[in-house]
């Protein structure tokens, strides 16, 4: 009895094992690109280029970043990002405000207001970027933050989250409200918006990776240094052969590093939010 | 590649106690108010949700029978209307086909092995809950929080034929040389070697998170049974994890169709065109050659592509269950 016990322990060790070793190596193979490019931005040109090549430097230099605030305008393009973030995050509140709306207020052209948000779930940005880029240019919004924000400022899904949260909420806590003489918008801030933290905090994380992480508006709305963001500014900077490839890892990591120590973080809202939405 | 968002179980309409809760309240002198209150609401994000979600498909169709282009935007009477000639060039379009048929081999390659990877990594990490395991977890989550363009820097630079590490590996190997991005087939596989990089985290969590749900009473009771692990696995495992499955499946196919950010930051769709996705060629055609109806006629194109597979796959999998 104990022997066929211990048998089958070692057995399932050995599985672990099996199971471990390749979960760990394609784990690495993840991480890799970015241990690699933090690697690459603290070395010197010459060793960068290197072959063969070596995973740490032999000497730390911090040269690519200074480039990238002086030489180069990556302070400009933070601040754009930081902006674009903040703008985002008034999105989020729109979004917030019409999940509540849909959920605690009834009439039949509300429903069909609400129909039209989730049809629009479903049609990708691709589809739609020639006929945005057209609306916004007509509107006179190019080369604009705003512009640059307005056309994700609110998630279809989002509001659709946000009204499956708050639909939860009981009808006589805001009646009791209403009855002690509060105003709407006072009701909104004051008791649904503080039982919505759960689905707050997870949809802000996703707003705040996915504002600071937007590429495509930002590159098509954008004409001028002006409004460049990080991500068009180091796209820009990597179709340059000639530039230094440390001042590109340098703005990579700028880039990525922020975004993952809040990952790190919040690791636990941030995966339940994508995994309830399905999205990067 | 992303997954587009999909609404698990996205149900319109309201239950009908709702209904019923109105009718008792008909009376109430408050009702009125909340209803406009309710429109205050959710008119900011209702606005924005039609101007830059419906609107826009409205437009494309409506500009996809225009020979709309940069001229045309400065001189709006210049525009004309020329029926459905942007479909029927699109049609008789080698560069569109070619676009086509590279969109598609992603999907008939990318979606099996997509599924079939983040299957193997969520079956893995469900193993153990400890904190390596968690570890793990995160690392293979890394690649779906963090910006393609700023990855796209490394992965060039991993690819590079003189001092990249792709090829210093080969070279350790024994084996030859490859010229990753410029050469069109081995250019091919390495965009879409990143963009399965970039899905598997998302896609194993998702199916981890089903896989976790899998009641462990009945792997006993299969295993009391006699079946082994790999019975156990097909027989209980799978199809209590079926609907994530098809999730997953439906995401990434969309995905797959989509395909753009990959081959834009690391290939440009070259090298002659190799890696030119669909939505690349559409990028292409609408904002570096300013053909804004042709463009917009191979949106609609795309668009109904989209949607057709979308309803297809609906439609088989509720034959399914």
């Amino acid at each position: 009895m104990t022997s066929t016990r211990s048998r089958r322990k070692a057995r399932e060790r050995v599985g672990t094992v099996l199971i471990a070793v390749p979960l760990t190596l394609g784990a690495l193979i993840c991480a890799l690109p970015f241990v690699w490019m933090v690697a690459n931005s603290v070395k010197t040109r010459a060793e960068a280029v290197s072959y063969p090549p070596q995973l740490l430097p032999s000497q730390w230099t911090f040269a690519a970043y200074v480039k990238l605030f002086t030489e180069l305008d990556f302070l400009h393009y933070t601040l754009n990002t930081v902006a674009l973030v903040a703008l985002g995050l008034v999105g989020l509140l729109l979004t917030a405000m019409a999940g509540y709306g849909f959920a605690k207020f009834k009439g039949r052209a509300l429903g069909w207001g609400f129909f039209a948000v989730l049809m629009t779930m479903m049609i990708p940005a691709q589809v739609t970027m020639i006929p945005t880029y057209l609306v916004v240019n007509a509107a006179g919004l190019t080369n604009n933050l705003v512009g640059i924000a307005l056309p994700t400022l609110v998630s279809a899904f989002g509001v659709f989250l946000f009204r499956q949260f708050m639909i939860t909420i009981p009808d006589s806590l805001l009646e009791a409200a209403r009855i002690d003489g509060a105003s709407e918008l006072r009701i909104f801030f004051a008791i649904a918006l503080p039982i919505s933290r759960p689905i707050l905090i997870v949809q802000g994380l996703l707003t705040v990776i996915a504002s600071w992480n937007s590429f495509l508006w930002p590159l098509i709305l954008s004409s001028s240094q002006r409004t460049y963001t990080l991500s068009v500014g180091l796209s820009l900077l990597n179709k340059q052969i000639t530039t230094d490839p440390t001042v590109q890892m340098a703005g990579a990591a700028l880039m990525t590093l922020p975004i993952i120590v809040l990952f790190f973080l919040a690791q636990r809202h941030i995966v339940a939010g994508f995994t309830m939405s399905g999205i990067k | 590649m992303q997954n587009p968002p999909v609404p698990v179980g996205a149900k319109a309409g309201q239950p009908r106690h709702l209904s019923r809760r109105r009718s008792v309240r008909a009376g109430s002198r408050r009702q009125p108010t909340s209803r406009w209150a309710g429109w205050g609401f959710a008119l900011p994000a209702l606005v924005l949700v039609a101007v830059f979600g419906l609107m826009p498909i409205l437009v494309a169709a409506a500009v996809s029978f225009t020979d709309l282009d940069i001229g045309g935007l400065a001189h709006p009477e210049t525009i004309r209307l020329v029926g459905a000639e942007n479909y029927l060039t699109l049609a008789a379009d080698p560069e569109f086909w070619s676009a086509f048929a590279l969109t598609a081999g992603y999907v008939v390659v990318g979606v099996p092995l997509i599924t079939v990877l983040a299957l193997a990594v969520a079956t893995g990490l469900n193993r153990n809950g400890g904190r390596f395991y968690r570890l793990l977890r995160t690392l293979y989550f890394l690649p779906a929080v963090t910006a393609l363009v700023a990855i796209s820097v490394i992965w060039k630079y991993m690819f590079n034929g003189q001092f990249g590490l792709f090829n210093w590996l080969l070279d350790l190997a024994g084996l030859p040389a490859v010229n990753w991005l410029s050469d069109p087939t081995s250019a091919q596989i390495a965009v879409g070697m990143v963009a399965v990089w970039r899905a598997i985290g998302l896609n194993s969590i998702i199916l981890l998170a089903a896989l976790q749900g899998v009641p462990d009473d009945q792997l006993e009771a299969a295993a009391l049974d006699g079946a082994g692990p790999v019975r156990r696995y097909l027989h209980v495992v799978l199809p209590q994890i079926r609907f994530a499955l098809g999730f997953v499946v439906m995401t990434t196919l969309i995905g797959w169709l989509q395909f753009f950010d990959e081959p834009f930051v690391l290939t440009d769709g070259g090298p002659v065109g190799a890696t030119t996705s669909l939505s690349l060629f559409l990028f292409k055609r609408g904002f570096r050659l300013n053909e804004f109806g042709y463009a917009s006629a191979g949106s609609i194109v795309l668009l109904v592509t989209i949607a057709a597979v979308t309803l297809i796959q609906l439609r088989l999998r509720r034959a399914n269950d």
